[in-house]
């Protein structure tokens, strides 16, 4: 029932949906870059310990590195406040209701970053799903699991294991009060993911810590000189 | 439940592709979503239709083909669809793999109605 004088047309688009996050991304990558900051993308569940883990990574670093953190949240101004409390400059985006950040987000703060600087630590909002489908131009993403989740999470949640370049194991110290078999939650996850690096974390005992600040302070190295 | 961002996404790229096609209506839109993409192709649908109402789009369907993950391997050249989440080659079993298709989130193409 066509109406009179209109016409149908197939128009191939070929578009990425995703392709105005990727862009603003990769604008924000080459900025970072060229102010030679090494940024890290952390993911994971609400209440995995990403903001603690970052007050004991706030601890070990800021006596010989320049780092600042953005903090990302629905609600609330309480994460980047414990941050400050460490000495470390820190923003809060408060998202009003999205489950993810994304790098639009992210490329408004970065012109009120410090001139000098190491690393720059990004915290998404707690959520082990939509993070992951967005870049935020970071050099490297950093996957939490915390042992009370469960060691059946990577299967589950493919795609911020397989995006990742680190696996913290975080509240390592409860795993003799939990059903949770270390070996098969780094097994799935290498499945998931050979080139995952993991690390078995504890911020209370400080199990682990000394481990990955090695690790970033190596990546930063290698990024430099790259 | 970040489909609705993404419907967003969507929408800004299909409004404007629309407006310079000169189109009166968008009548159909096909989606490819990689298996790997993280997006649930249902909860794509819901957002669409909730998004569509009130735009050129509100009569338009949605189709949505799921693109399976397909990989190659570095060492041996193996190259098939995985059907689990193990990143490992079954020929060699080689970790060295290369994903070919899987995690594609593409507005492939429009239907539109011109006069």
């Amino acid at each position: 029932m066509s109406e009179k004088g209109i016409k149908s047309k197939d128009v191939i688009v070929a578009a990425d949906i995703l392709g105005s996050n990727k862009k603003i991304a990769a604008e924000i990558r080459s900025k970072l870059s060229a102010g030679r900051i090494l940024s890290i993308n952390f993911m994971s569940s609400p209440g995995a310990g990403k903001t603690m883990l970052l007050e004991k990574i706030a601890e070990r670093l800021k006596p010989r590195f320049r780092m600042a953190v953005i903090e990302g949240d629905i609600e609330t101004e309480r994460d980047a406040e414990r941050i400050r409390a460490k000495g470390v400059p820190a923003w809060q985006i408060t998202t009003g209701g999205a489950c993810h950040l994304e790098a639009k987000m992210v490329a408004k703060i970065l012109p009120e970053l410090p001139d000098q600087l190491d690393f720059l630590f990004i915290e998404n909002v707690g959520n082990l799903v939509c993070p992951a489908s967005y870049e935020l131009g970071e050099s490297l993403r950093g996957v939490l699991l915390s042992t009370p989740e469960g060691d059946d999470k990577p299967k589950k949640y493919p795609k911020a294991f397989t995006t990742s370049d680190c696996l913290i194991l975080s509240k390592a110290d409860l795993i003799p009060y939990l059903p949770f078999d270390l070996d098969r939650a780094k097994k799935e996850a290498l499945e998931l993911n050979p080139r995952l690096k993991i690390f078995v974390t504890s911020a209370v005992t400080g199990q682990g810590l000394d481990d990955l600040i090695r690790y970033f302070v190596e990546s930063l190295r290698d990024f430099r000189h790259a | 439940m970040h489909e609705l961002s993404i419907v967003s996404s969507l929408f800004e790229i299909l409004l404007e592709r629309a407006r310079v096609e000169g189109a009166l209506r968008i009548t159909g839109v096909h989606l490819k979503v990689g298996k790997l993409s993280g997006v649930v192709p249902e909860a794509l649908e819901t957002a669409f239709e909730a998004y569509k109402q009130d735009t050129i789009a509100e009569q338009a369907r949605l189709e949505v083909e799921v693109l399976p993950l397909k990989v190659k391997c570095q060492e041996c050249g193996w190259e098939e669809v995985l059907d689990s989440y193990i990143f490992v080659c079954p020929a060699c079993r080689s970790t060295n793999l290369k994903i070919l298709q899987g995690t594609e989130l593409v507005l492939e193409r429009i239907e539109l109605e011109i006069e």
